[in-house]
This record gives structure tokens, C-alpha cells and sequence, in this order.
């Protein structure tokens, strides 16, 4: 066609080849040559770090033998949680495929539970008793949410009675979801709670009281209800400089706060939720409760020898650098996603920095090299303070604020732009990061 | 974000809309990109009463893609809140309004020549002098 330059179609075409081959030729050779090993992997886990670092290792290793174990059978987007129990999205945009088909061709999937770890013999046994024995372990369980340490509560409450819990699963949230538009009709008293424990996005439970607020705002009945976010500690958030924000925005939208409240107790049928404070065990009556149960690992890392012994104590963290993610014991253990030992970094927004460290460090040791990259804490939540509009905070280990994009996205700004990757881009990011992609 | 590469975005895109959906929508953008070319080259010229017209479904595509993105998501023009906000509406809007211009100039261009076209006989007996040129060039880009 007249369109294109006069170059003979031929010579166009060795231009592109050598431009192919250039651009070969530039990336690095970990990214187009696999490693070969016979390394046994064992990970324990199939949800968000699992997954990832599973998709991630087949393209870097040719010859290992990669198994995961979970019994699990469909994988959960846990970031839309918080968008189920607002009722801007139905239970279904939380179930996110089958685990299996988020898994590459190459991998073995064992659909049961690890029951034990023997680090010493390098064995896992699952509860249906099969042994894996392996040279290589990622524990990438995730955490257990315990909702047995409030005492009477239980999940059939949730929905009905003015009780909502969003951390409990897709049904649950969307049963959440019902017990706040309710409460948006009626008004009354809404007491949101958050557990005197790490926990996995932290920012889940403040999302939540902004949410409940804004519900009932538009549904015109603001002048009618008290909001009260109880907070496990003196801070409203971790990071000095998102707690006094978030101070600062509960202040003009009218939400009370109460510090160092940890809910123990409910009653339902007299609806009172009972908190552990300095002065002692205080009781407020409620119309609308959140409940965000006390987390701890699960149960098979709690009985192997894995976890900190001076650190979090009840909660049995895996004991990992804070930067390799390595055992600290066990350097042939690693551990990613909530499950790992380190301060903050229960996102999957870390998971996504956590998953390239870990896999370095251990394809450099099939290599007989060092690992290169650290994990610097990186952990983000895009904090939802109204429909429409959220806050996209990113910080590291040291309370520093990480922005993605500075001088673009301020972070501690109420933006439109956060609420849209929030709504439309988090999911196909985090699919992405499951395939390894992100 | 960590590797926040080309590839990531294409990755991140291709989940959000599916696959085939996104690589569809980039190949129509192109096809229809790539039309609005061939014909500003062959005709010589950007037929400026065509573009004119075009033109005038700007503000239609502009504010169809406004609506598009809030009725889309959970959100609405009460939601801007900072300056980026109003960077991103506006370059969503200049997105509607320039591709409906061009969608429009190629398709009244395409229009056009399908009339030229079924009116061939009669011109051929009676050359009009505008008629001659961009049909001579039709032919020869053919
Ligand atoms: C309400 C809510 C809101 C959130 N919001 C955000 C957000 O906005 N942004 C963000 O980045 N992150 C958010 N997160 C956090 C994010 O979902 C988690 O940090 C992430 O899923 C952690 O990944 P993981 O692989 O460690 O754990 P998971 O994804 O929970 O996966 C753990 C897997 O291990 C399996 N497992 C457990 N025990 C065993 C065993 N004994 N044997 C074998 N397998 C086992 C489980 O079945 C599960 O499949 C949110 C989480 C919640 C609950």
C-alpha cells in the first residue's frame, strides 16, 4: 500500500528480527533461561502468596518437582470482602475460579491439609497421611481467624441481628452487607471493632466504619445514628501519619472513636458487646456490631517448631528475616503472605513484593549464589473512606508512606482516582500477581 | 507497585477485560485509527466539512464516556476530589470525544464513497470536476 515507506518488504522484515534479537539479547538471562534442578518444593497453601510464587517458580526451574497442598477448592479474592459487605458487589465477585485453575501445568495439587511440619526430617504429613518430603519449604498458609476467643458470638448470628462480620467469607459478607442497610433504615448505635492482634489489612475495619457512615448518610438517616470505631490500641492505625488522617477525617465526619477497647464479649440477645480496657471490662450497647475476631497462624504452624518464640506470642508468626523471608532456623523454610513473621505486610499488596524476594533467594541457592532482592515491608491499602473515593496508602517497615505514584496519586488524599483502582484495577492486578505476571 | 512494566499493564488489562474482549477493543481503536490514515492519505487532505461535522459529535463522545466510567463504577461526579481526578475525567473525555470524531469522520467518509460509488454510471457520463479526483484516487490506491 502506498501508506508504508518505500523499504523492500524483505528488509523490513531482518530490520524486525534483528530488533527481536537485540531485545533478547538485553534481558537478563534469569528472565529466558530456566535453572535446572531437581529440587523437591513443597508449599504449604494455595491462596494468594501460594499461588504466586507457584506460577512463578515453574517459569524459572526446569526439572523440580512442585507440589502445593490445600484443601481448598476455590480461591477467594479476599480484597473485595470489604465491597461485598458495603453491597456494592455480590458474594460472587469474591470467589475468584477454582484454586486448581489458577495453577500451572507442571505442579502437583494436593487437595488436603498439612498437618505437621518436621523441619528436622524435612517432611510434611498431611491429614489424609501422606508424607512429602522436600528440600525446599514455603509455608503460605495464610491465618486463622479465631472466632471462638469472642465469647458468644457465632457466625449463624451474622446478618440477622445487627451483627455484621466481613473477615468470615463471601456469605458472610454479603450477610453483613444485610445487617448495615438495615441499620441504615433504623439508626441507632454502630460499633466497629478491630482484634488486639496483627491481622491482614489492617485498614479492612476502618473501610468499613467509613462505609457504614456514608451508607447511612445517604440513606438520610445520619442524624439518627452514633458511629463509635474502637480501636485495640492509643494509634487509629499503625503508621503515625495515616492515624492522625484518619483522626482527623472521623473528626469531620462526626465518627467517635474509643482507644484501647478489645471486644471479649457479646450479648445478642440484649445486644451489648463487652471490651477489655485499661480501667477494666466496659460494656456498650449496640444496634449495628462489627466483629473482627483476634488471628493467629493455623494450626499446623502453630504445632511445628517454626514460629517466633519472643515475639507475638499467642499468635506463632513464622520466624523469618524481615527481609529475605528466610527461616531463621531452617534456612531451606521460607514464609509469605500473613503467615510470615515480620511487622505489617499482611496484604496481598505484599505478597506481590514478598513472592519476587522469595524466589530469588531460592533459585540463587539452587545456584549456589546469594540472593539479591529484599523485601522492605512494602504493604498497601487502599483505604475506602466514602463510595467513591478512597485513600491509596503504601508504606515500608519504617512508617514511611511508599507512594506508587508520587507526585500523582497523593496518598493521603480523599481521591476519585483510588476508589477506581480500588474497584476496577485491584482485581485484575491481584489475578495477575496469582499468574505471576505482576 | 513493584514492576510496574509494560507487560504488567498489558497483563493487568488483558484481566480486566478478559482476553479476546481487550485485545478486540485495541484492534478496533487500531482498525479504526488506521482507516481515519488511509483515508486522509489517499483523499491528500483532511476533508474539512467532513471533519467539521465530525467535530460536532465530540461533545456527545466526551460525555458518553464520562457517563460510561460512573455508571460503570460505584461512583459519580460528586467523587472528584483532587486535582489528579480532574486530569483523569478529562482525559477520559478527551478520550470519548476524539474517538467518536474519528469514528464518525470514517464513517461518513465510508458513507460518502458508497454513495460515489453506486452513482458511478452517471458520473462517468457526466463528469462532474469534483468528482473526478478522489475517484481516480480510489482507483489507484485499490
Ligand atoms: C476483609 C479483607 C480485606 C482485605 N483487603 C485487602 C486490600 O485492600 N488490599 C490488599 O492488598 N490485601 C487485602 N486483604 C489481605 C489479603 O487478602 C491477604 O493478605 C492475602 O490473601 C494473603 O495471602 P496468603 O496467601 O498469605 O493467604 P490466603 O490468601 O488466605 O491463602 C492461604 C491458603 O492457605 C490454605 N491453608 C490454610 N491452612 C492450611 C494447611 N494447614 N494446609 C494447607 N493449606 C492451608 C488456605 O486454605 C488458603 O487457601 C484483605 C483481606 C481481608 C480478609
Amino acid at each position: 500500500m502506498s501508506v508504508l515507506p518505500a523499504v523492500p518488504r524483505r528488509d523490513a522484515l531482518r530490520l524486525l528480527a534483528g530488533g527481536l534479537a537485540l531485545a533478547a539479547a538485553t534481558q537478563p538471562a534469569s528472565a529466558t533461561a530456566p535453572v535446572r534442578s531437581s529440587a523437591r518444593i513443597v508449599v504449604l497453601g494455595a491462596g494468594a502468596a501460594g499461588t504466586a510464587i507457584a506460577n512463578r517458580l515453574v517459569r524459572r526451574l526446569d526439572g523440580a518437582s512442585i507440589t502445593l497442598v490445600d484443601k481448598r477448592r476455590e480461591h477467594l479474592y479476599q480484597p473485595g470482602f470489604s465491597l461485598v459487605a458495603a453491597g456494592l458487589k455480590p458474594a460472587s465477585y469474591v470467589v475468584d475460579g477454582r484454586t486448581r485453575d489458577w495453577l500451572p501445568a507442571g505442579v502437583r495439587l494436593l487437595e488436603d491439609e498439612a498437618a505437621e511440619i518436621d523441619p528436622e526430617a524435612r517432611r510434611v504429613t498431611t491429614r489424609s497421611g501422606t508424607a512429602l518430603d522436600y528440600d525446599f519449604l514455603i509455608v503460605a498458609t495464610g491465618l486463622e481467624l479465631n472466632w471462638g476467643a469472642i465469647e458468644g458470638f457465632s457466625l449463624e448470628l451474622v446478618g440477622e441481628n445487627g451483627i455484621g462480620a466481613l473477615y468470615a467469607g463471601p456469605e458472610y459478607a454479603e450477610r453483613t452487607a444485610r445487617a448495615v442497610h438495615a441499620f441504615a433504615q433504623k439508626g441507632g448505635t454502630a460499633i466497629l471493632t478491630r482484634p488486639n492482634t496483627e491481622m491482614k489489612c489492617a485498614g479492612a475495619p476502618i473501610k468499613h466504619t467509613f462505609l457504614v457512615e456514608d451508607i447511612v448518610t445517604t440513606a438520610g438517616k445520619r442524624d439518627d445514628a452514633e458511629i463509635v470505631y474502637c480501636s485495640n490500641s492509643k494509634v487509629l492505625f499503625s503508621v503515625p501519619i495515616v492515624s492522625e488522617k484518619v483522626r482527623m477525617l472521623f473528626g469531620e465526619r462526626g465518627i467517635g472513636t474509643r482507644y484501647e477497647h478489645v471486644l471479649k464479649a457479646i450479648d445478642p440477645a440484649r445486644r451489648i458487646a463487652v471490651f477489655d480496657t485499661p480501667e477494666g471490662k466496659k460494656e456498650l450497647g449496640y444496634d449495628y456490631l462489627h466483629v473482627v475476631p483476634p488471628m493467629r497462624a493455623p494450626e499446623v504452624v502453630r504445632n511445628s517448631p517454626l514460629p517466633w518464640a519472643d515475639k507475638w506470642k499467642g499468635q506463632y508468626w513464622v520466624e523469618v528475616d524481615q527481609q529475605t523471608l528466610r527461616h531463621r532456623r531452617y534456612p531451606e523454610i521460607f514464609a509469605i503472605g500473613d503467615v510470615a513473621g515480620v511487622p505489617k505486610g499482611k496484604t496481598a499488596a505484599s505478597v506481590k513484593w514478598q513472592v519476587p524476594v522469595v524466589e530469588d533467594h531460592l533459585v540463587a541457592q539452587i545456584q549456589g549464589r546469594e540472593g539479591r532482592e529484599l523485601y522492605n515491608g512494602y504493604t498497601s491499602c487502599p483505604l475506602i473512606t466514602r463510595v467513591g473515593r478512597a485513600m491509596l496508602i503504601e508504606f515500608d517497615y519504617k512508617d514511611n508512606l511508599t507512594p506508587s505514584f508520587p507526585g500523582v496519586i497523593a496518598p493521603l488524599e480523599e481521591l476519585w482516582i483510588s476508589w477506581l483502582m480500588k474497584e476496577i484495577a485491584l482485581k485484575p492486578t491481584y489475578n495477575a500477581m496469582l499468574r505471576g505476571l505482576a | 507497585m513493584k514492576e510496574l512494566s509494560f507487560s504488567t499493564f498489558l497483563a493487568v488489562f488483558e484481566e480486566m477485560f478478559g482476553r479476546e474482549l481487550f485485545w478486540g477493543l485495541v484492534a478496533a481503536a487500531l482498525l479504526v485509527t488506521l482507516v481515519f490514515v488511509v483515508m486522509v492519505v489517499r483523499e491528500r487532505r483532511l476533508e474539512s466539512r467532513r471533519f467539521l461535522r465530525a467535530e460536532l459529535t465530540a461533545p456527545l463522545g466526551a460525555v458518553l464516556a464520562m457517563a460510561f466510567v460512573f455508571w460503570f463504577t460505584n461512583s459519580g461526579p460528586a467523587n472528584i476530589g483532587g486535582p489528579i481526578d480532574w486530569v483523569i475525567l478529562a482525559a477520559i473525555a478527551v478520550a470519548g470525544g476524539g474517538g467518536l470524531v474519528m469514528a464518525s469522520y470514517v464513517l461518513m467518509g465510508l458513507m460518502r464513497r458508497r454513495r460515489r460509488a453506486r452513482a458511478m454510471p452517471a458520473a462517468d457520463q457526466r463528469p462532474g470536476p469534483g468528482a473526478a479526483r478522489p475517484l481516480a484516487n480510489f482507483k489507484k490506491a485499490a
